[in-house]
């Protein structure tokens, strides 16, 4: 048995009983035929997984879960394909990544023990920020995606870093914003890059130690998910507790006196932090306690939200386009004016797929979670 | 012998920085001006790799960020002037390409410096051996990048 059959264990592999469950609910295979999460999983068992090393549609695999959900024996899928791809990392096999690579390598560079960033430009004076306390704002890659991306959407992704600040703010704290913050890794992770997941959880940790803070808010569910488990899981536990903004807001949802915003409105769960998470109440509490919202649910929400198409900044293809045209075509069918998400990236999918063909455009905004929870503090 | 190889060993750790420099070189103006350069023995810096494109515009800011994850001290990126490209438009796509890597490798809290644009045409093989001189001396007074990872000396 080669390695990687080997490390099929850990993820359950073995207990397939080839139902296709997964295949019935995968977004992928909803548009692309030649792609079924349950002949991957055979393929794998059958002739080892070595063979599916090669195979392209090795990085098509979303990791959103979904199909886990739908699982009667509980098989990890995601976790499969993790392990696979490490695999697959080992033999220097690599899929088709977005943007010439350009995201994987500022998450490699990341890992320089010698690099110091100058990522902070954004925090201007009527945010209060500290360099030492007990609650940290990690922010994440929202500084690059804002160099990368704002000058092609009519988008800002650092106003999530600023709606954020504000908020906690609003709640009378003073959040720790780390100037020299690694990459948290989360996509080399699941990309099967775990040495360098390893080495950028290490520097991450160090800093935040250095800090003192006994508590970690982020404002991105993928940031939540790595500093909370995978940190755990791969380097030992962690001495503090990870929060999404979302369920900060939603905890201290008495100390917030909202304006009135009217707004008919969709969430759009982010694989990260509900799967995942299991983050699925508390943004909705936080957006119907602004006055004036009417929350409106797509049909596939919750535990069935389909993914924003595109995970990793792997194998962005037409498959992507698809889903994430189905999936706003579905946010509009409910009569909302807004799709709210809580993940940037989901945010920054979605705004790709309304550019280009305008005829195929689906006409309806897109706002972040802290962007529309700003918004009715200041109104 | 073996205290031979290491007497040598610890001078080329003493010897003085020489940048590696990466140059991305257009098909039909740089390309052809670097060989200009090369048919007209001018003399200039050894210190840089060329890999042609077909365009500048091709060059992504994940070609220029991979060369500098890779440890290379400078990025030069070189296409036609504009007006002379060979595509019509893709030089201002070059410009459009690279004001973004120059942003991403600001936040990365490299020198911008390190990179850099410019137009080189077929003819101009003196202007290629001065841009590279001058890219080079530039880069040699900035040291080496924070993430040249040159595999340590083992004792």
């Amino acid at each position: 048995m080669d390695r990687a059959t080997l490390e099929l264990k850990k993820s359950r592999a073995f207990l397939c009983l080839e139902c296709g469950k997964c295949t019935a609910i995968c977004p992928i295979s909803r548009f692309n035929n030649s792609y079924s999460p349950r002949r991957l999983l055979a393929d794998g068992l059958f002739y080892g997984a070595d063979n599916l090393i090669t195979n392209p549609l090795l990085w098509s695999c979303l990791t959103c879960q979904l199909c886990s959900q739908r699982c009667p024996v509980d098989v990890k899928f995601s976790e499969y394909m993790r392990d696979i791809r490490a695999e697959a990392c080992r033999q220097n096999q690599w899929g088709n990544a977005s943007h010439g690579g350009a995201l994987h390598h500022i998450m490699e560079m990341a890992a320089a023990p010698a690099l110091k960033q100058n990522r902070t430009g954004w925090i201007s004076d009527n945010l209060k920020v500290k360099s030492k306390g007990e609650v940290l704002y990690f922010v994440g890659c929202l500084p690059y995606h804002h160099d990368f991306f704002a000058k092609d959407f009519d988008y800002a992704p650092l106003t999530a870093a600023v709606d954020t600040v504000k908020i906690l703010n609003h709640l009378g704290i003073e959040p720790v914003v780390l100037d020299n913050e690694r990459c948290c890794g989360h996509d080399l992770y699941w990309l099967g890059q775990l040495e360098k997941f390893d080495e950028l959880g290490r520097l991450n940790l160090k800093e935040i130690e250095q800090t003192g803070a006994k508590l970690v808010v982020t404002s991105c569910p993928e940031c939540a998910l790595a500093l909370k488990r995978l940190y755990a899981e791969r380097l030992g536990g962690v001495n503090f507790t990870v929060k999404h903004i979302s369920e900060l807001v939603a905890e201290n949802i008495d100390k917030f006196e909202f304006s009135e915003v009217p707004l008919k409105v969709t969430f759009q769960d982010p694989c990260r932090l509900g799967r995942y998470l299991g983050v699925y109440d508390q943004p909705r509490q936080a957006i119907m306690a602004i006055p004036g919202i009417e929350m409106q649910e797509m049909p596939h929400s919750r535990r069935g939200a389909i993914c924003c198409g595109t995970t990793n900044w792997m194998n962005c293809d037409a498959v992507s386009k698809q889903i994430q045209h189905s999936r706003l075509t579905e946010a509009k069918a409910t009569g909302a004016q807004t799709l709210v998400t809580a993940c940037p990236k989901c945010q920054i999918h979605f705004r790709c797929s309304q550019c280009g063909d305008e005829s195929q455009k689906v006409d309806i905004n897109i706002t972040d979670f802290v962007n529309i929870v700003a918004s009715a503090l200041e109104g | 012998m073996a205290g031979k190889v290491s007497k040598t060993k610890k001078k080329t750790a003493k010897a003085k920085f020489v940048p590696n420099i990466v140059a991305f070189a257009c098909n039909w103006c740089s390309y052809a001006g670097a060989d200009t350069a090369g048919i007209n023995r001018v003399q200039y810096s050894p210190n840089f790799r060329v890999i042609r494109t077909m365009c500048s515009g091709r060059v992504t800011p994940g070609h220029v960020l991979k060369a500098l994850k890779l440890g290379a001290d400078g990025v030069l990126v070189s296409g036609c002037h504009f007006g002379d490209c060979h595509y019509i438009f893709g030089n201002y796509k070059a410009v459009e390409q690279f004001d973004r890597t120059k942003a991403l490798v600001k936040t990365l809290g490299l020198d911008e410096r390190r990179i850099r644009l410019e137009w080189v045409s077929a003819a101009e093989g003196t202007r290629w051996g001065e841009v590279i001189d001058e890219f080079v001396a530039q880069i040699t007074t900035l040291g080496p990048s924070p993430l040249n990872h040159k595999p340590k000396s083992r004792k």
